[in-house]
């Protein structure tokens, strides 16, 4: 046994020698492998490599191109592009980065939220790349950086272009604003383009008309000293400024819209019919987007998002709102062109109205009726039982047939992003989306613009100013002309309008232009507060959106319901009613009555637009 | 055969008088001084790549002030209390690894760190040494060569805690440690047979691998394979690093004059970039003579190896040396674009820690290996 173990000891040992000896070889191999690969390094291909590092000298930079400017349709600057000093890090340079934010900090105010937001900017971005930690220094900040600046290796002050909004609050939701691109934004985009940017449209006309907004970038080759300074630009390619758009919004009407509204919460929309521009669009309550811009801080943000109004939302592209009375005109053409309902034949109205075999009452807003009722009757003081009728004797498809032809429950194809397509109710999309039959029931109460029905203001707006032309549709724009490079007239962007096709015939046109005219010139018309010292005439509906239901036989008293709960207000005009220039939509939340809240703020928009046109 | 044996033991003790210093400190004398002409290179070359920085130089004196005196204190050790707490270094470790999958900090994507309150250290490190002692003492156990069933456990014992460090995930080292399991198993004198039979057997599975690994690592192998495809990002390493390498020619720019270095073009110059900032400054000249203080080290390790009387002893030091090669070997070959970028520092010249320690670890084993050899043949 023990010899065994000894001879056993001494194999072992042997072997190990052996193996030892082999791995000796290997490395020895290994390590000529290495000099193998920096003979041809450093040696065959040193001529090449040094070539290499003396281009290291130069180096490419980005230049960003100018972001294009946004004008009204009188040349009016909505979005500017401002100089603005900001305070940036090349994270690869700084060796404690903590440590020299702290520092800085010292001589220029940086709160956490800077500090947050360029965190979470470094982890996104190449340490080489700069970022910025906070902008919009003031003169005696950049005085006092610049003073120590030698302290700060790696820190640059820069000056750059920021986007700003002269007007904030009026065209925040219109215009939308840009802010910092994000990884998932950067994905989209030809992220070379955008080497240079630092802003990316985010909402609105910036979002939409981003790629015309943007421009392309440019480069220049720098040469750089030991330091890594800059010594002199070799070469450069210019880069090319994006477009500038001019819209089709008169900024002078928004503003009057916008002061015609007042506080109530709510939408104004204002088209001309005759060609689908967008002259004002207004949403309020709205918010300042300008510190959207440089990064808003959290707070500020909290506050705005969780403000009861709402000021983020977009209620002229997105608030839905059940269009109401508005409709009856539409659903009065409809009657009219399916042979339902005739000019000389007339509905008595009692207050209520029921259908066979079923004692539910369908009341009428006036609870002692209307008594014997013509279709102009109907509209003029919009009773409700003259279309419980109507659209039972239509039905819920061919009206909704019929509706569809103004836009109804459609998105209109604005040129702004996250436009809402609201609902027109037929048997088929109850079926599809609800998995429910029809009722007869709520072709009643679809016939005054209440139950499934939805429209956003725009949809509104657009169906308005379809009317208003008796019938010739325009796509609703913003943007009317496009100007590429700074110096080039602007070109106008090609109408979107359909063919003139036939909706209803002249004789039913006039008809119903005339019941709308007398809704707002006759004594008893629910739009007559506005009749008053105007030389044309305006055709204009009411109309009312419940927002909670009324249960049978309750008293709907203004007073006793909490504003939050009180009815919409919508008002639908047009004017002047024989050649329509201006086709207006106006929801106010909560306003209560169409005729004395909605109708109004209609007024003084006709009013501001017929008083600068007249100069 | 015994008589041959005895002779060594005499050869052995005439040389014990004359190694007084060895003998009060267990250290060995060639060994320590290629490890200080090595960190003393490391430190010229660092205050160059660190911009001369003396904050950083005065940083890397502390670590390897701390570094030598781990190793001193491993090299008091005797072999055979190594041999003792093998398994259980090697439990614990185990345990720290699956502690840090499950509760482990992140920092810069992967999960390596543990915190402890007080300090935060990389279980990775542990299993560097644990791993080879472990497989050392299997092996050491047994008759070698090893039987087949032998072979199979000594290679679990090395792809487990390879897997769940390449889980982290830390290629870099869970290749290091996957390589000392082996060098243990290679010099344990496994049939060539069943080596090639091995190396068959990685090589199917390679495919396997590459669906396992993280999209960073497969992005690092792809830039390897073509680093022109992407030069502003992930091939920017080592494009630059060629650039660097190739422009220092047979002579190299000087101490302190390497523009690539110090137009600050070269990224993670001071650590896993260093090669490259020695390279353009010293020229090939310069490598071959800092090759050569490698393969010394490497040969005086290897000798400490065949001189060791144990089973146990012997592996563990042949496989802890040749570990200490492929760093090196890996670490250049990244640099300069013969191996895809794993992360792995140049040891004894890159700048931090961790890594530092345990490779001082390592040589205080070998040392202690070496200058424990009385005691055991009493």
């Amino acid at each position: 046994m023990v010899r065994q173990r000894i001879k056993d000891h001494i194999r072992e040992s042997r072997t190990f020698n052996e193996r030892a000896a082999i791995a000796l070889a290997i490395v020895i191999i290994m390590i000529f492998v290495i000099l193998a690969r920096l003979v041809y390094l450093q040696i065959i291909s040193h001529e090449h490599f040094t070539t290499l590092a003396e281009d290291n000298r130069v180096s490419i930079v980005p230049i960003p191109p100018t972001r294009g400017l946004i004008y009204d349709r009188n040349g009016a600057i909505l979005a500017q592009n401002v100089p603005a000093f900001s305070l940036e890090i090349v994270p690869e340079r700084v060796t404690d980065m903590d440590q020299t934010i702290q520092a800085l900090s010292e001589i220029i105010e940086i709160s956490d939220d800077h500090i947050k937001r360029f965190k979470k900017q470094q982890r996104q971005k190449s340490a080489f790349r700069s970022i910025p930690l906070r902008t919009h220094l003031n003169e005696v900040e950049v005085a006092r950086f610049a003073a120590s600046r030698h302290l700060f290796p790696g820190v640059e002050i820069e000056a750059r272009l920021v986007r700003d909004y002269p007007y904030s609050h009026l065209t925040a939701h219109v215009i939308g604003y840009v802010g910092r691109i994000n990884v998932n934004e950067l994905k989209k985009v030809d992220a070379s383009n955008y080497s240079a940017t630092h802003h990316i449209g985010k909402l609105g006309i910036e979002k939409f008309y981003e790629d015309q907004l943007h421009g392309t970038v440019g480069f220049k080759n720098i040469e750089t000293n030991v330091m890594g300074r800059t010594i002199r630009t070799l070469e450069q390619s210019l880069p090319v400024p994006g477009d500038d758009l001019y819209l089709t919004i008169d900024i002078e009407l928004q503003q009057a819209a916008s002061k015609a509204l007042g506080d109530h919460r709510g939408a104004a929309i204002a088209i001309d019919p005759r060609n689908g521009d967008v002259l004002a669009m207004v949403s309020q309550p709205s918010y300042d987007p300008n510190p959207f811009v440089v990064g808003i801080d959290a707070k500020s943000y909290r506050a705005l998002q969780n403000d009861i109004d709402n000021p983020l939302f977009d209620r002229a592209l997105r608030g839905q709102y059940p269009p109401g009375s508005t409709i009856k005109p539409l659903v009065g053409l409809a009657g009219l062109e399916n042979g339902k309902a005739s000019i000389n034949e007339s509905v008595f109205c009692p207050g209520w109205f029921s259908l066979k075999g079923d004692d539910h009452r369908y009341r009428d807003w006036k609870k002692e009726g209307h008594g014997v009722t013509s279709l102009e009757k109907a509209i003029v003081q919009s009773c409700d039982v003259y279309f419980y009728d109507l659209s039972l004797k239509l039905g819920i498809d061919a009206m909704s047939d019929y509706l569809a032809q103004f836009g109804l429950g459609q998105k209109t194809n604005i040129d702004l992003p996250g436009e809402l397509a609201g609902i027109l109710p037929s048997s088929h999309w109850k079926r599809q989306k609800k998995g429910l039959p029809w009722y007869t029931g709520e072709t009643l109460i679809s016939g005054i613009g209440q139950g499934y029905n939805l429209t956003t203001p725009l949809q509104l707006a657009s169906a308005t100013a379809t009317l208003a032309s008796r019938g010739l549709h325009s796509q609703p724009r913003i943007v009317k002309a496009i100007a590429s490079g700074r110096n080039n007239e602007p070109q106008p962007v090609p109408l979107v309008q359909q063919e003139r096709h036939h909706i209803a015939s002249d004789e039913n046109w006039e008809y119903t232009v005339n019941a709308m005219v007398k809704a707002v010139h006759s004594p008893r018309g629910t739009a007559r507060a506005i009749s008053h010292n105007i030389p044309f005439k305006i055709a204009g509906k009411t109309g009312t959106a419940q927002v909670f239901g009324i249960k049978q036989d309750e008293e709907y008293v203004k007073e006793d319901v909490a504003e939050r709960l009180r009815d919409h207000a919508l008002f639908i005009a047009f004017a002047p009613a024989d050649k329509p220039e201006i086709a207006i939509a106006v929801v106010v939340e909560n306003g209560g009555s169409g005729g004395t809240v909605a109708a109004p703020v209609a007024r003084k928009i006709i009013d501001h637009f017929f008083m600068s046109t007249s100069k | 055969m015994i008589k041959a044996k005895n002779n060594d033991y005499t050869q052995w003790g005439e040389r014990r008088q004359s190694r007084m210093f060895t003998r009060g400190l267990h250290l060995d004398i060639p060994l320590l001084l290629g490890i200080i002409i090595l960190s003393a290179v490391g430190l010229a070359i660092l205050y160059s790549a660190s911009g001369q920085s003396e904050a950083i130089i005065m940083r890397q004196l502390m670590r390897l002030g701390l570094a030598f005196a781990v190793m001193i204190v491993v090299a008091q050790i005797p072999p055979h209390h190594i041999q003792l707490w093998a398994p259980w270094a090697f439990a614990l470790g185990l345990g720290l690894l699956a502690a840090v999958l499950l509760i482990g900090d992140e920092g810069k994507g992967a999960q390596r760190w543990l915190d402890l309150g007080f300090f935060r250290f990389q279980p990775s490190e542990i299993m560097k040494l644990a791993v080879p002692v472990m497989v050392a003492w299997y092996l050491a156990d047994n008759p070698t060569p090893p039987s087949l069933k032998n072979i199979f456990i000594a290679c679990l014992l090395i792809i487990v805690p390879v897997l769940l460090i390449a889980k982290q995930p830390d290629l870099g080292t869970s290749i290091l440690i996957a390589s000392s399991g082996f060098f243990v198993l290679l010099l344990s004198g496994v049939r060539w047979k069943h080596v090639c039979i091995f190396m068959a057997l990685i090589a199917t599975s390679a495919p396997l691998l590459w669906f396992n690994l993280h999209a960073y690592q497969k992005a690092r192998v792809m830039t390897f394979l073509n680093p022109e495809n992407d030069p502003l990002g992930a091939g920017y390493h080592i494009i630059q690093s060629k650039i660097a390498i190739g422009s220092g020619g047979l002579y190299g720019k000087g101490w302190l004059n390497g523009s690539q270095s110090h137009l600050e073009f070269l990224p993670e110059r001071t650590t896993d970039f260093i090669f490259s900032v020695f390279s353009e400054e010293f020229g090939f000249i310069g490598i071959i003579c800092l090759l050569a203080l490698y393969l010394f080290i490497v040969i005086r390790g290897l000798y400490i190896a065949t001189q060791a009387q144990g089973t146990f002893t012997r592996l563990l030091g042949g496989s802890l040396i040749l570990t200490f090669f492929v760093y090196t070997f890996v670490n250049i070959g990244m640099v300069s674009g013969l191996l895809p970028v794993v992360g792995l520092p140049l040891p004894l010249i890159s700048y931090g820690g961790t890594s530092m320690v345990t490779m001082m670890a390592g040589f205080g084993v070998l040392m202690s290996i070496h200058t424990h050899r009385r005691l055991l043949s009493n």
